[in-house]
């Protein structure tokens, strides 16, 4: 009996030192230069976020992110490698060290940022539970949805907001669960439920599926908090730096006015922020570790905050999406980054 | 004098007992229930096939490279497969070294090729099968992994029907001699093989297959230092092959324990060990025997390939889905899981066709 006891604490502890050693295996950043290409993590399919093209190539708001990181750190937005991950297993790999930075529409929650080891470093995309209804029911508010039958899917945080925001208000409701994204969509469109409750970035990509996407709009209600962001594990805070300030040079880019074609122009402006972000003035990008121009090379390489939504989910792309919360601070949105100085 | 008797020549047999019509009442009209069951098929067909036929060609767009080529007619976008094909075939596998994954096919196919002509002697055949089992998959290893000065193709571009044939094949030829030799432990006398195989084949048919994969992908990395990967699809295979070759053990004792214990005291008599007892003697009747269960477990491994999208391989359907998901593509799905049905109906009514071939073909006394 004892001698069992023993063997299951050898190997209890065998287990515990291998996934320490492997969540804490020293410098993420050495390793990285070193192998010369990042492995960054992204959705095994979501329209607009990360998808493969009809060539293989990868596109998407999460793909740029890891591009602009490659960016930072290899002067070369093509140095990422992808490994398309389901949402079950996307974060063991980050915290096995299968990737180092994992850039999939993942909630940035408490639990994720504590208990897990994991490390958010900003949001590329404020989003939230919002409602798809035909035009022809004349509504314009959700507050106004009182006994409509609602499409909703099974099993998900969706279903659970839906329900406590139809209580919070006293409206009474009829949900209809479905399994897959796109029976849901059919069912809209044959009227077997008024309204589709989805979070909003997928409620535009469901609209395309429509046969009439005109016929349908998106009510302005934002019924819960989804801030997407990049994440990586605890262990190498200048790794952590580093993807971080990759998405905040992108948001100041935008907010500068600085885009992919007027880089070479704008590096000759007069104004000190943008020399110093440009890397004509000062030394910021020496203290990261890495050539002093990367955050000139991701702007010309992968573009401003503005650029990279506008043509994976914006106006220049099929999935139309309005900046909404995702529009810089001053201009009425949530995406804020911090100075370069 | 006698009058000669001509006999009236036959009558034709009645229009309802022959022809069309004869055949008609037999089969379908010949009692009520007959007649009800035919009457409620016909009406089945009648309000089915147009609308189908009207959605997979009248009304279906086959020429153009967009969505908005598909936008005038009402049924299925073909188009949307036409522009994808290529990637459902290969997945990611680059555009300049596809040729290699042709290559693979084709010699498979042309090596492979003389064991299915009946005219070939069965010593060649023998031979030959045995030289393909050694060599090909170094050979096809080789040319679709690269090295050797061909381009290094790492296992993540693998995709589509390409990587649903990697697993099938190898889930296949790994778990059939794995599987015969489990079977023959399970039998054996020894008890230390006994238990061994025993515990092997109840531990892997007690869990599902998806549960493997998943182990394999998620918790295993967790268990490994950080710097020692291994490759997914690597993982994912050997998972699928010991998962069958349980499967296939038990469908082999089936056939082990239908053999007479006059077969194997016959072949203890003519002085046989026990290993050319087993290969001369009973597994040849035993295999026979248990055709319909391998395929079946054949047929049953091919769809489960299908699994391998919950740990991010592309197979087959994973590659379709993710087609759905571009959004210049969106809507499509239909057609997409339309195709991808298509093609594993295709493959699994061949390999059921060609195990009835080879059971007619084999039968020496069982069939009844």
């Amino acid at each position: 009996m004892n001698r069992i006891k023993t063997l299951t604490a050898v190997a209890a502890a065998a287990v515990l030192l291998t996934t320490a050693g492997a969540a804490y295996a020293g410098k993420a950043l050495d390793a990285i230069k070193e192998r010369g290409f990042i492995k960054c993590g992204v959705s095994d399919g979501l329209p607009g976020f990360s998808y493969a093209d009809e060539k293989g190539n990868y596109n998407g708001i999460d793909v740029d992110v890891c591009r602009a990181v490659a960016a930072a750190v290899f002067g070369d937005a093509a140095k990422v490698k992808f490994t398309p991950l389901t949402a079950k297993e996307r974060l063991t790999a980050l915290q096995s060290g299968e990737i180092d930075v994992l850039s999939r529409n993942t909630t940035w929650t408490s639990s994720r940022d504590s208990a897990q080891g994991l490390n958010f470093t900003g949001v590329t995309y404020y989003d939230g539970q919002g409602f798809l209804v035909n035009k022809k029911l004349g509504v314009k508010s959700a507050k106004q949805l009182d006994g409509a039958t609602v499409c909703v899917q099974a099993g998900t945080t969706t279903e659970l907001n839906l329900s406590d925001y139809f209580r919070a208000n006293k409206m009474k409701l009829t949900p209809i669960s479905y399994d897959k994204s796109d029976e849901s969509a059919k069912s809209l469109e044959a009227g077997r439920c008024d309204v589709l409750t989805s979070d909003q970035s997928q409620l535009y990509a469901q609209r395309i599926k429509l046969a009439k996407p005109g016929d349908y709009i998106v009510l302005p209600e934002v019924i819960s908090k989804e801030p997407l962001g990049p994440v990586v594990r605890h262990g190498d805070d200048e790794w952590f730096d580093i993807v971080k300030w990759a998405l905040f040079v992108m948001v100041n880019a935008e907010e500068m006015g600085i885009t992919s074609k007027n880089v070479e122009e704008m590096k000759k402006s007069a104004n000190p922020d943008i020399k110093r972000l440009l890397g004509v003035e000062g030394d910021k990008g020496k203290d990261f570790g890495l050539a002093n121009d990367w955050m000139a090379v991701v702007i010309k390489q992968v573009g401003n905050y503005g650029e990279v939504f506008n043509r994976n989910v914006g106006a220049g792309s099929d999935l139309k999406i309005e900046r909404g919360l995702n529009a810089l601070w001053n201009q009425g949105g949530l995406q804020y980054a911090p100075p370069v100085r | 004098m006698a009058e000669a008797r001509i006999p009236h020549p036959d009558l034709p047999p009645p229009v309802s007992i022959v022809g069309p019509i004869g055949w008609l009442r037999r089969n379908l009209f010949s009692s009520p229930l007959n007649i009800l069951l035919t009457l409620l098929t016909l009406y089945l067909l009648v309000i089915a096939i147009p609308p189908l036929l009207r959605w997979t060609v009248l009304n279906a767009t086959w020429s153009g490279d967009t969505r908005d080529a598909c936008q005038a007619n009402s049924g299925a976008c073909w188009v949307f497969i036409r522009v994808h094909f290529d990637q459902f075939m290969y997945g990611f596998y680059p555009d300049a070294q596809r040729w290699r994954v042709d290559l693979t096919v084709l010699l498979l196919i042309v090596s492979a090729a003389p064991l299915f002509i009946r005219r070939v002697p069965n010593q060649i055949k023998l031979r030959l099968a045995l030289g393909i089992l050694a060599c090909y998959p170094i050979i096809a290893f080789i040319l679709l992994t690269g090295g050797f000065g061909l381009a290094v193709v790492e296992t993540s571009q693998w995709g589509g029907l390409l990587l649903t044939l990697v697993i099938a094949g190898v889930g296949m030829t790994a778990a059939l001699p794995l599987g015969v030799l489990l079977a023959l432990g399970r039998r054996s006398q020894l008890p230390a093989i006994q238990t061994l195989c025993v515990t092997f084949i109840e531990f892997w048919r007690g869990v599902p297959l998806i549960t493997v994969l998943f182990m394999s992908s998620v918790m295993l990395p967790l268990f490994l230092p950080a710097d020692m990967s291994f490759d997914k699809l690597l993982r994912a295979l050997i998972g699928v092959s010991l998962f069958q070759a349980a499967y296939m053990a038990e469908v082999v004792r089936g056939g082990l324990q239908a053999i007479p214990k006059g077969q194997f005291e016959a072949a203890a008599a003519l002085g046989l060990g026990f290993w050319k007892m087993m290969g001369l003697i009973v597994l040849p009747q035993a295999l026979k025997l248990v055709i319909p269960g391998i395929v079946n477990t054949f047929i049953a491994l091919f769809k489960d390939t299908s699994l391998v999208l919950i740990i991010g391989l592309f197979d087959l359907l994973n590659m379709v889905h993710n087609a759905t998901t571009n959004p210049a593509w969106l809507g499509f799905s239909t057609e997409g899981y339309v195709f991808a049905a298509a093609v594993y109906w295709l493959f699994c009514f061949g390999m059921s066709r060609y195990s009835q071939s080879l059971e007619k073909r084999l039968h020496t006394g069982h069939k009844r």
